[in-house]
């Protein structure tokens, strides 16, 4: 029989000890991305629907102008392809949290939270795990849009890495905020109603502003208010080696906004303990 | 005219001092869901080396218990302790010393059996190869040594529970938390579950608390703890709680106590 070890117990954890927690729910989340083939396909399919049937629809329609931060005149597909990267993430944001409130219901989530490591840092390593998931999504994307002439200069596949993390984030963590209030796997469609289509549509993903900006000055301010828009500027900024310091500062403020409220919505003295039993009271 | 008190061998003596110290102690926990009342100043405890049985029908307030222990929700009135680790105020000592069980399958249907466990490992920091050495131990423990490759979504409703209590004992915690954890099962697998689980006890010195509303699951040497719509009814050593209330069994003590018509599944 092994003695009671709690009064010589180590208290706290070691740097490794994270680390080994942040490599096992990444390496999780990676697991299970890889055995939902049709989750991968869905995510690939969504955006070069975009690209292969509404671009070359709507470009004849659509001239843009050069704006930064291309140099010459591009085509439709050219300029939507960073606003189809971000709908992938934003798709990937929304649909981990759906994950989380399957979770939640199918328990699963109760064994990440009982962990004794900080719930910040759990909840802090799922986002990075879906992010890094959204990020496999993404670069598929990017290899089959080159071979439908979107070619961005090779370092662009670089330098939009950064950006891609960082929007990953942001719209990860919105994604968890917004499932700490779910109480219910159907909602999941009102979440597409009221939070993916709005947020997509109200962008710069499927069209430059000063477009919008002649057609509706209002639309025009709610599409600079949106923190898509600014994910999407960002993606289309870096993958052309550019920083867009406003949409930076506009992703970075809000990703540390949203996952402060989610680790708030997830600490048990404020957020699931206002609402009922999760799952079946017994 | 008295012997003097032997003294106690050390083995013993640290026998003593942690049973001074309750594996897991509830101490006045109240808890509501906006008016309802799920639980209204519950105290009990669970002493290292023992089985506690749980003892409520659906609805007594079971599960919240179980969520304010796991620190699922926060707790409002009252104090959570394991091993002396305030829940509330440090989580980190406390859940490491606990392993639980819940009531719905919390096991990822398509990764392996290893996988599965060397995921809970990781969320307890502990490294790849200690973890792949308890994963392979603890598999061949509970006879599925050779379904370490295979999904768990091809296991029988038993061998994935058996599955969750070698998970639940990956970390090596000293308190076990069991929600009902024989639900659905057929007898055959019960049986296996309760005597592992109860050889946890007597070989491992681990606190055990199953809540249940399975009569049969309970034995005389067992400590009981009756939960009715939220309140403790009755506590102590199974044989002292059907004394008191007067019975001659469980069944009948649960019925005095409670006031149940009816026992749905009692007295199997």
């Amino acid at each position: 029989m092994s003695s009671i070890t709690t009064r010589d117990a180590p208290r706290g954890f070691s740097a490794q000890q994270y680390l080994t927690c942040l490599t096992g729910i990444v390496w999780r989340e990676g697991l299970r991305f890889l055995h939902q083939r049709e989750r991968f396909v869905s995510a690939l399919v969504r955006p070069l629907v975009w690209l292969f049937i509404f671009a070359a629809g709507f470009r004849q329609v659509l001239g843009i102008s050069i704006i930064p931060p291309y140099e010459t005149y591009i085509l439709y597909e050219v300029y939507i392809a960073p606003g189809l990267m971000a709908m992938i993430q934003l798709f990937n944001g929304m649909q981990s949290s759906l994950s989380m409130v399957y979770d939640r219901e199918m328990g699963n989530m109760r064994t990440l939270l009982v962990s004794p490591l900080p719930r910040g840092f759990l909840l802090f390593c799922k986002l990075l795990a879906g992010t890094a998931v959204s990020l496999l999504q993404v670069y598929a994307f990017l290899l089959i849009a080159w071979f439908w002439d979107i070619t961005p200069p090779s370092s662009g596949y670089l330098t939009v890495l950064p950006a891609l993390i960082l929007s990953g984030l942001m719209l990860g963590s919105l994604g968890m905020l917004i499932s700490s209030g779910i109480k219910q796997l159907e909602n999941f469609a009102g979440v597409m109603n009221f939070v993916i289509f709005p947020m997509f549509f109200a962008s710069s993903a499927l069209y430059p502003l000063w477009r919008v900006q002649e057609g509706s000055p209002y639309l025009y301010y709610l599409c600079e208010a949106n923190p898509f828009t600014h994910a999407v500027e960002l993606i289309r900024f870096a993958l052309y080696g550019q920083i867009n310091w406003v949409s930076l500062a506009v992703v970075a403020a809000c990703t540390i906004v949203f996952m402060i409220g989610a680790i708030l919505a997830y600490d048990p003295s404020r957020g699931l303990a206002r609402r009922g039993p999760a799952g079946g009271e017994g | 005219m008295t012997s003097p008190a032997p003294i106690p061998e050390p083995q013993e003596a640290l026998k003593l001092e942690a049973a001074a110290v309750p594996a897991l102690s509830i101490d006045g926990v109240s808890h509501s869901y906006g008016q309802r009342r799920a639980l209204i100043d519950v105290s009990f405890n669970v002493q290292p080396a023992s089985f506690t049985a749980l003892l409520g029908l659906n609805g007594a307030g079971k599960s919240t218990l179980f969520s304010l222990i796991t620190r699922l929700f926060g707790i409002q009135s009252g104090r959570v302790g394991i091993f002396g680790h305030d829940i509330s105020k440090s989580p980190g000592e406390a859940l490491r010393l606990l392993g639980v069980v819940f009531q719905p399958r919390t096991l990822d249907l398509d990764l392996s059996l290893t996988q599965n466990l060397l995921y809970h490992a990781a969320l307890h920091g502990i490294s790849r190869s200690e973890a792949a050495e308890r994963s392979t131990e603890l598999l061949g423990r509970i006879g599925l040594a050779d379904r370490a490759g295979s999904k768990v979504r091809d296991l029988s409703g038993g061998q994935m529970r058996r599955l969750e209590i070698a998970r639940a004992l990956l970390h090596r915690p000293r308190l076990l938390l069991l929600d009902e954890p024989t639900v659905g099962l057929d007898v055959k697998a019960r049986a296996d579950i309760i005597s592992q689980v109860r050889q946890l006890v007597t070989e491992q010195g681990i606190g055990v608390l199953w809540a249940t509303h399975l009569f049969d699951e309970i034995m005389p040497s067992d400590d009981l703890v009756v939960l009715h719509q939220g309140k403790v009814l009755a506590q102590g050593p199974m044989n002292g709680v059907v004394t008191e209330a007067g019975a001659q069994d469980v069944n009948t003590a649960f019925m005095r106590l409670t006031g149940a018509q009816t026992m749905p599944g009692g007295g199997a």
